[in-house]
């Protein structure tokens, strides 16, 4: 980029304002890490590292000697999104099989906007859905009190990665050379075993980075999970009413005294849930790398 | 051999052919069974989603609905200020999303030669897109309604929402930017054009597709994200008068649709109205998503 003409103030000054922009990114990401690290140390440090992280009762409104230990958000948080992923990555995969390989091409050209749609709904409308229909009929399968549980949040959780799931791994098979799949073929394997014992584990690392972006959708969903969970701080169980490290901070911002250790642990909770975000981003980067290369 | 000559030959008409062991005949059945059923339950799923939304929403739905607000002296049950409210958080994200957006993908494209730098930056938007939404209530509500003192309001979410936005913005302009061939820009350039002058005449008119498919997803976002609209912006439902006053325009707080929705099925167990907004966030995001294919379809056209 060399310029033989000479510095025009214009170009120069518009340089440096696209510069700026460019920059805004960066600094942006910046101020999140360095807000949620400065707020979300003190509480930390007044509860206790271990005693935050591993304490297994948390009783924000015990006036006299509240505790904050965050373990079955945690907990709940990891058996929630375990669940959904369960749920959702083998019907999202076999979904993105169909609409990739098996569907005739009309039948897919009309499934797929189907799928954006569903991606596009609010989250909001996902848990009222799940309110007005999941939970009535829990409570009436299982003979429970109320069908709060995080069942409930796992089904809902499920739907909600759906989408992202199929998109990401159809892409991942749509990009396997073709000659594979001809070899395969000519080989005497019979297409279905083609896609999956082929074309699949070519596609693996596209479909890994599926199962990530699922895992970090489901670990930061909080308003969908929150109006299905019951967001009781209870350790997890299928059948029990939970919070979520997400919902635990949702549910208890909008009541908590400003400058209170109660609000600071919830900064706290922020804080381990971008950690946790971090590190699954990495995961997903490498793993997005890898495929490039 | 000679049977698998004939998969090889029409593999789509004979794919479970006579030559197959019971057990290869039986992975393949019933896989393809499997496949077919996903695919059927994914689409049933959206079917009875869309259906039931519509089912309990529809009879509550009416010009009323729409154009007032809620008012126990009138007896109305209206939705207005939440619409108002959208519009204004779609408006203002928007018109701060976008020039930062638009800058930082021409600069990654046009101007950047620092390959850490570009490198930097294309991670923060990355991270920037993987950060999930209550993250970035939780930092609005600390930078922009504490430390700016904008207190709960609209304008705090929406420069919150601007933050959260970027990525979408950065990545389709950049994708679009690609696509303008380099000929061009040598063309201006050699004709003894400025860089940004460039930009300005050739670059940017020829992306503005792209530009504009942002604009669509991240208004997309706007109108689906909730957390960030409920814990820093408020959830009153009374109208705003956003044009009275400085003041009012920078302070005014209230609830966007989403929120709305929110508080009718969570706090105030009002399931129908809460059903009737959710069939008008439904068309939105039916609008929104073939709003958006239509531009980039233009876009693959060209």
């Amino acid at each position: 980029m060399k310029r033989t003409q000479k510095i025009n103030p214009l170009e120069a000054g518009m340089h440096g304002l696209f510069f700026l922009c460019g920059f805004v990114a960066v600094a942006f990401v910046l101020v999140i890490t360095v807000y949620l690290v400065i707020s979300g140390l003190p509480a930390i440090r007044e509860v206790g590292l271990v005693d935050f992280l591993f304490g297994t009762t948390w009783d924000s409104d015990n006036k006299t000697n509240p505790q904050y230990g965050i373990l079955p958000f945690i907990l709940t948080s990891i058996y929630g999104t375990a669940g959904a992923i369960i749920i959702g990555v083998p019907i999202g995969f076999l979904t993105a099989v169909f609409l990739a390989k098996v569907a005739p091409p009309k039948v897919a050209s009309a499934i797929r906007p189907a799928v954006d749609l569903l991606a596009g709904i609010p989250s909001v409308v996902y848990g009222m859905v799940g309110m007005a229909v999941l939970l009535p009929a829990i409570r009436e399968a299982f003979n429970l009190r109320a069908g709060d549980t995080l069942l409930a949040a796992i089904l809902v959780l499920a739907v909600m990665i759906l989408p992202s799931i199929i998109s990401v791994s159809e892409t991942a098979l749509r990009a396997v050379p073709r000659e594979y799949e001809e070899a395969s073929l000519a080989l005497g394997a019979t297409e279905i075993e083609t896609y999956f014992r082929v074309t699949a584990p070519a596609a693996k690392s596209g479909i890994a980075a599926a199962v990530v972006l699922g895992v970090g959708r489901a670990i930061g969903e909080a308003m969908a999970i929150m109006m299905v969970a019951g967001n009781a701080p209870n350790m997890p169980g299928l059948f029990k009413s939970v919070k979520f490290l997400t919902t635990a901070v949702a549910s208890e911002m909008s009541y908590a005294a400003d400058g209170s250790l109660h609000k600071m642990a919830l900064f706290s909770i922020g804080l381990v849930l971008f950690i946790f975000i971090m590190m699954i981003n990495v995961g997903l980067n490498v793993i997005l790398k890898r495929e490039k290369e | 051999m000679s049977q698998t000559a004939v998969t090889m030959e029409a593999p789509r008409e004979k794919s479970w052919g006579t030559g197959l062991s019971a057990g290869r005949k039986a992975y393949d059945r019933g896989l393809r069974a499997l496949v077919w059923l996903c695919a059927g339950l994914t689409c049933a799923l959206l079917l009875f989603l869309i259906g039931y939304i519509l089912y309990r929403g529809l009879p509550g739905l009416s010009w009323e609905f729409l154009t007032t607000q809620e008012s126990l002296l009138k007896g109305t049950m209206g939705i207005l200020p939440a619409i108002q409210n959208t519009l204004y958080v779609v408006v203002v994200t928007l018109v701060i999303a976008l020039p930062l957006g638009v800058g930082a993908a021409v600069y990654l494209t046009e101007y950047a030669t620092n390959h850490r730098l570009v490198n930097a930056i294309e991670f923060a938007t990355e991270t920037l897109s993987g950060i999930p939404s209550i993250l970035y209530a939780l930092v609005g509500y600390l930078a922009f309604s504490n430390t700016l003192g904008l207190g709960y309001s609209l304008l705090a979410a929406s420069l919150t929402l601007a933050m959260m936005n970027l990525p979408t913005i950065i990545r389709t302009t950049q994708e679009s930017l690609k696509t303008v061939p380099q000929g061009y820009r040598e063309g201006a350039l050699g004709l003894g054009s400025g860089k940004w002058h460039m930009i300005r005449t050739i670059v940017l008119p020829g992306s503005i597709d792209g530009i504009v498919t942002g604009c669509i997803l991240a208004v997309g976002r706007i109108v689906g994200e909730s957390a960030v609209l409920l814990y820093v912006g408020g959830m009153d439902s009374t109208l705003n008068n956003f044009f009275a006053s400085l003041d009012k325009f920078a302070h005014s707080s209230g609830a966007t649709l989403t929120v709305q929705l929110y508080v009718f099925a969570k706090e105030r167990a009002m399931m129908d109205p809460a059903f009737t907004v959710a069939v008008v966030l439904l068309a939105l995001t039916f609008l929104i998503n073939l709003a958006a294919k239509v531009v980039g379809k233009k876009l693959r056209q060209k």
